[in-house]
């Protein structure tokens, strides 16, 4: 499982990666943690050209606090993100969320980035920034852009990024004293992809984002859910119950580890889980 | 024709300069250019952690690092966790404790427990095992090398 | 009287005590010499297409282009390789009816399952050896796909090969007594079950591996060898090479893992050493993850109707099944794909005593990975059918699970005797295993905890096992049949000039202890302190002919060479002292490395300075002593065709009835395995083979889909145990001595992966009986317990 032959380029500026992305001969992927891309190129189901390094591009480096959101580069690692006082302060729902994404030595090189631009089906990350309703910046030659989470995320592997531009920055509001996280997921083994999973954040008006993963073809907000979520400040067990009926808007797609069926009673297992954990 | 690239990093302490097949991993890189065989190859997809060390300080998966990657960093593999790791006594419990049957997980699984050790983790063995768990052992059933290390953290708290 | 038996009247340093392995000290610096380790002047590589069908006519391969790559040495076909080697067929003439046809290292004209190796680049690095794969054109014609097993056998279905008239490779049918008869009786309660076992892998860490050289001039091929049964492969190599055996040199020095999966015949290893000859240079092979998943040899595919018929007090009438067992294209040669079956015919029911059997097992041909012996062989089968019908069984009368193995367990002084299917038991302590069992897990308190947490809707089960294990095995097992597979052993020891001794021996070490425990007893029979002892295996070219490792045989077979041949060197050695200290040998004994006086301890001669006077001033010896300061002692089973041992064992689980998900809170293993000899050794075996049941039971199965394709070849989608999710692991002991031998060890490696799976399902359908649902599918993953409870479906 030997990777085949490409060309590698170390950019250390933005529009350096992104003439490089523009130059078609050149048949460029980017390598930003390589966590997942080196496996697949190990399994030679990735053939790029040209693999751009963009771990040293600084622009894309950093965590920063702004007066409503944090800003987080492209090219933060997981551990970072575990390390970090601002995230923990600002963002507890990724702090909730990172001990369950894979192991140690993966989140030490894996990014923010990577995950996002990936667009895992069963990844954590994808469905945070749905339940936070962040955005992620998109640079390209025309521009730079904010594309909302919420229509980010477009089926495996697919997202609004186009393959000539750059994911730069995660952008997250940040949580409220009165706002309330929930999460849950359920793996066959710790570290391993969800076989489902929830993201839950509550905002102070009692306004709900309920995102799932690991049970369609992307990460997904449950709206028929949220709307039958939202406005209650405790959770009852008819409430719940409620809910997990409305579950049944997901397409829910199967896998090795589940099929539909079960991947629909575990999701509805998780969400109860994770609602009775907000508190 | 393989691209190759000149790349210097310092593996336990020693400078190298060579010149590498850009494609090339870490793992195979230290493996077949520099002779360090102490770091294994097991799935070459980032799973098993057989191939897990130091690069700069932090563990990683070296078959998922390009070896020009490398260029300009720090590695410490088994070769160099007694002197530069400061293992000896996490190396001695191992060994005392038949934390090890075939050998093969052993470099990866010491990278990890140095880890855990290294950023004063409690000898806690649920907190230890959520902890090796991206290290896959087929000999031991873990439980020798969980009471490995609480040892070792046990006798370094006196 | 002095002998070899004399060693366990005193004190021992070495022989019982948890000793560290001395070979671990160098895996923990990074020094092990696994075989992709090696580099060799001009060693190129070896890198296999395989085909992505699994059944396939071969209809053209163009390597033309392929050959003109960079970097590439040469490019065989199937057909290349066939004209350089004899085919093989994996049957044995005591498994009578057992047929295969003849198979070469590569597929010549058919590929008959999805990984099978079609041509072979040999390249100057693996990375361009795999580039150059993608520039060989093969025409393939896809033919069905024989993939389920009962399908396999009925007239519609396709033929794997036509010489045959089925799909059926071999059948056996077991009888004692009459079944049907006793259960037809009135006072018989008979319960029936389908029991399904998942087909699955060994995953060593380390990969298939192999280095293989040829001198021109000494027409000598050396293989380095990541493998179990060194002699084996050299027979094999030098048949279907045309060479002479003591041309073929095989090699084995650490190995990373591997439970029976490294002790079979591979094409691929075979075709390397055949372009070793061709090219005479260096050629290395190292299998990747992917073409692990799909050439290391499967096992434990069945599919078993199962019947028990009890009376209301819990005796057993009798038991019999229905086993349906899919393998590969063809039986692995050469132990056979049919051993697995025919352990578990013959060991179903083993630990009980009752008078009926039946049971009939269908070894049928696939097209899939190969399969044969892993760990513990057909025993996790045999013990979980007869273990969880019987714990079914005492469900249906109201009886608990230890009352009715209390029933129905040979007595411990019934030795010894004769199970119904005719294995032959003796030293067997099947009670005595139970009650330490039953004492270090607190059995009660474990009931209580289980019904208070009933009564707050957590599930929680006990289950248990009793089993034997086939360790020890004698020539009955496989060189009665025509395999070319030792059951002696042999040891030698030599003293050298400075009073340390060197000894050999022809099993071997994948991680176990072999090492060490011979170490340890050569240094105890001797009198050597432990650190004077090196011990060498593993090489034919140096260590006496035997049979490696498999059936769990190291300690009871090697250790018992290792013995006879410390105990022959020290008389050598005190005939010698006596000389030269004019004394009478019984007067004399060796202890720390000095001949003393036997009575006082007093110091004589050390080993050294008697050692010097041999070998550099034998002047001071009488002319007609010529003393050797090396024995050689070989060692085989002959009273009986194995040596069991027993065990009992237990599973606490809680099964979570939302999510399906199983949690095991604890597991304890009581083994009787005879003269423990390095405890701490023995006691990880088990619970390194408990965690592979584990992995059998819940996590791990190879899936399929209909046009035989594995879907999970990977470690994200295979799923092995990890450790988060492993139980602590309580092992004890009970030692009940093998009257076979001095030494009084049986084997101890494979019990822990015989035993967990059955108390395992055990545990789970204790917790679920109050919800009138059961688990009869292994692995027994989530999704199968959800739909168990009904909860989806």
């Amino acid at each position: 499982m030997k990777a085949p032959d490409f060309s590698y380029e170390k950019p250390t500026s933005i529009s350096d990666v992104l003439a490089l992305l523009a130059n078609d001969e050149l048949d460029s992927q980017l390598l930003a943690g390589g966590q997942s891309l080196m496996p697949m190129m190990n399994f030679r189901m990735a053939n790029p050209g040209t693999l751009v390094d963009i771990s040293g591009v600084s622009e894309l480096a950093g965590i920063t606090e702004c007066t409503d959101t944090i800003e987080i580069g492209a090219m933060v690692r997981y551990c970072e993100l575990e390390q970090s006082t601002i995230i923990k302060t600002h963002c507890p729902l990724i702090t909730l969320v990172l001990p369950y994404v894979a192991h140690a030595a993966i989140r030490n090189r894996g990014t923010i980035g990577g995950s996002i631009g990936l667009s895992d089906p069963a990844a954590e990350l994808p469905a945070v920034l749905l339940a936070l309703d962040g955005s992620i910046e998109v640079t390209s030659r025309n521009g730079v852009r904010l594309e909302p989470a919420s229509s980010f995320f477009k089926g495996v592997y697919e997202t609004a990024c186009e393959p000539d531009e750059l994911i730069t920055k995660i952008i997250l509001p940040k949580a409220h004293l009165k706002q309330n996280f929930g999460f849950h997921e359920v793996a066959r083994r710790h570290g391993d992809y969800a076989m489902a999973g929830v993201c839950i954040a509550q905002d102070s008006d009692l306004s709900i984002r309920v995102a799932f993963f690991g049970v369609a073809d992307k990460a997904i907000r449950a709206t028929n859910v949220e709307r039958l979520l939202s406005g209650s400040a405790s959770f009852s067990h008819d409430v719940i119950k409620d809910a997990q009926n409305a579950t049944s808007e997901i397409e829910f797609e199967g896998d090795m580890n589940a099929s539909p069926e079960a991947k629909q009673h575990i999701a509805n297992v998780v969400l109860e889980r994770a609602l009775k954990g907000m508190k | 024709m393989t691209k190759t690239a000149q790349i210097a990093v310092t593996v336990n302490g020693e400078k190298y300069v060579e010149d590498v097949p850009v494609r090339m991993n870490l793992a195979d890189f230290l493996r077949t250019k520099l002779g360090l065989t102490g770091t294994h190859v097991g799935c070459e997809h980032g799973v098993c952690g057989a191939c897990t060390l130091f690069l700069d300080g932090v563990t990683a998966r070296s078959c998922l690092i390009l070896a020009v990657q490398a260029d300009g960093a720090q590695v410490t593999t088994i070769e160099g966790y007694e002197t530069d790791k400061n293992a000896s006594d996490l190396i001695k419990n191992f060994h005392n404790r038949n934390a090890l049957q075939c050998g093969y997980c052993t470099a990866g699984m010491l990278a990890t427990s140095i880890e855990y050790i290294e950023q004063g983790n409690p000898a806690d063995r649920e907190k230890v095992k959520e902890h090796i768990s991206g290290n896959y052992c087929r000999c031991t059933g873990y439980q020798a090398i969980v009471d490995a290390i609480c040892t070792t953290i046990e006798e370094r708290q006196g | 009287m002095s002998g070899p038996a004399t060693i366990f009247d005193k004190p021992r340093d070495y022989i019982g005590k948890s000793i560290p392995r001395s070979d671990a000290a160098r895996l923990l610096r990074g020094q092990g010499r696994y075989v992709d380790d090696m580099q060799l002047p001009r060693m190129v590589h070896a890198v296999f297409l395989r085909s992505p069908y699994a059944h396939a006519k071969i209809n053209s391969i163009d390597v033309s282009e392929a050959t003109q790559a960079t970097g590439v040495i040469a490019v065989y076909t199937g057909k290349d390789i066939a004209k350089h080697v004899e085919p093989y067929i994996g049957v044995l003439s005591h498994l009578p009816g057992l047929r295969s046809p003849a198979q070469y290292p590569l597929a010549v004209d058919v590929a008959r399952w999805q990984g099978e190796p079609v041509a072979v680049v040999v390249c100057t690095s693996r990375a361009l050896g795999e580039d150059a794969l993608g520039l060989i054109n093969i025409s393939y014609e896809q033919l069905p796909a024989v993939t389920d097993t009962l399908d396999a056998l009925s007239s519609e279905s396709p033929l794997i090969h036509n010489e045959y008239d089925s799909n059926l490779a071999w059948k056996r049918e077991v009888e004692a007594g009459n079944l049907e008869e006793a259960l037809a009786k009135e006072d018989v309660i008979i319960v029936e079950k389908q029991i399904k076992f998942g087909r699955h892998t060994g995953v060593t860490l380390e990969t298939r591996a192999t280095v293989c050289d040829y001198i021109p001039g000494d027409d000598e091929l050396i293989m380095y060898y990541a493998g179990q049964a060194p002699h084996m492969l050299q027979f094999i190599l030098a048949k279907h090479m045309n060479m002479l055996e003591e041309n073929v040199r095989i090699v084995a020095h650490d190995v990373g893992g591997s439970f029976g999966i490294k002790v079979h015949t591979y094409g691929d290893e075979i075709a390397t050493a055949i372009i070793a000859k061709l090219l005479r240079r260096p050629v290395k092979f190292t299998a990747d993850r992917l073409e692990s998943f799909v050439t290391d040899i499967h096992a434990r595919d069945h599919v078993v109707d199962a019947k028990i018929g009890v009376r209301k007090d819990g005796t057993i009438v009798g038991m019999g099944f229905n086993d349906f067992t899919g393998i590969g294209p063809f039986s692995m040669y050469p132990r056979t794909s049919a051993i697995e079956c025919n352990q578990i015919l013959n060991l179903t029911g083993a630990p009980y005593q009752f008078e009926h059997y039946h049971a009939v097992g269908n070894v049928v041909f696939q097209n899939k990975t190969l399969m044969c012996q892993y760990r513990a062989v057909g025993h996790p089968i045999a013990m979980a059918i007869s273990d969880c019908m019987l714990e079914e069984a005492a469900r249906a009368i109201g009886m608990d699970p230890v009352q009715i193995r209390r029933k129905n367990l040979i007595p411990d002084d019934a030795y010894p005797t004769k199970s119904a299917t005719g294995m032959r038991f003796d030293d067997l302590s099947h009670h005595a295993c139970l009650d330490k069992l039953l004492t270090i897990m607190d059995y009660d308190a474990l009931l209580a905890d289980q019904a208070e947490n009933r009564d707050n809707g957590i599930y929680r089960g006990i289950g248990f096992v009793s089993l034997v294990e086939v360790t020890n095995p004698s020539p009955m097992f496989y060189g009665i049949g025509g395999a070319p597979i030792a059951s002696q052993d042999g040891a030698t020891v030599r003293l050298d000039a400075a009073g340390a001794l060197h000894v050999s021996s022809s099993v071997t070490e994948q991680g176990q202890g072999t090492n060490a425990i011979l170490q340890q007893i050569a240094a105890d029979v001797f009198g050597v302190a432990m650190e004077r002892v090196k011990v060498t295996t593993g090489d034919t070219a140096t260590v006496p002919y035997g049979g490696g490792t498999w059936a769990s045989r190291g300690a009871g077979i090697g250790g018992e060479a290792m013995l006879l041949a410390s105990q022959a060197l020290k008389e050598q050695v005190l005939d010698v002292a006596a000389v030269i200290l004019q004394a009478k040998p019984e007067e004399l004994d060796i202890a720390y490395g000095e001949v003393v006086m036997k009575d006082t301890g007093e110091q004589k001669i050390s080993l050294g300075d008697l050692a010097k006077i041999v070998y550099y001033r034998g002047n001071e010896l009488p002319n007609d002593l010529q003393p050797e300061l090396i024995a050689t002692r070989h060692y085989r089973v002959t009273d009986f065709p194995f040596v069991f041992t027993n065990g009992a064992m237990a599973a606490h689980v809680e099964v979570d009835t939302n999510t399906g998900f199983i949690k095991i809170l604890h597991f304890w293993a009581v083994e009787d395995c005879g003269r423990v000899i390095n405890p701490q050794l023995v006691d990880d075996q088990i619970r390194g083979g408990v965690v592979q049941g584990i992995g059998g039971a819940l996590y791990e199965e190879c899936v399929y889909d209909t046009d035989g394709q594995m879907q999970n070849a990977t470690m994200a989608d295979y799923l092995v145990p990890m450790a988060s999710e492993m139980p602590e692991i309580t092992v004890a002991h009970v030692e009940t001595y093998t009257k076979t031998s001095v030494l009084g060890a049986k084997g101890a490696g494979e019990a822990g992966t015989g035993g967990a799976p059955a108390a395992l399902m055990n545990a789970v359908n204790n917790a679920l009986a109050p919800l009138d649902c059961g688990m009869w599918q292994m692995p027994m993953t989530p999704e199968r317990v959800l739909r168990a409870l009904g909860k989806i479906g």
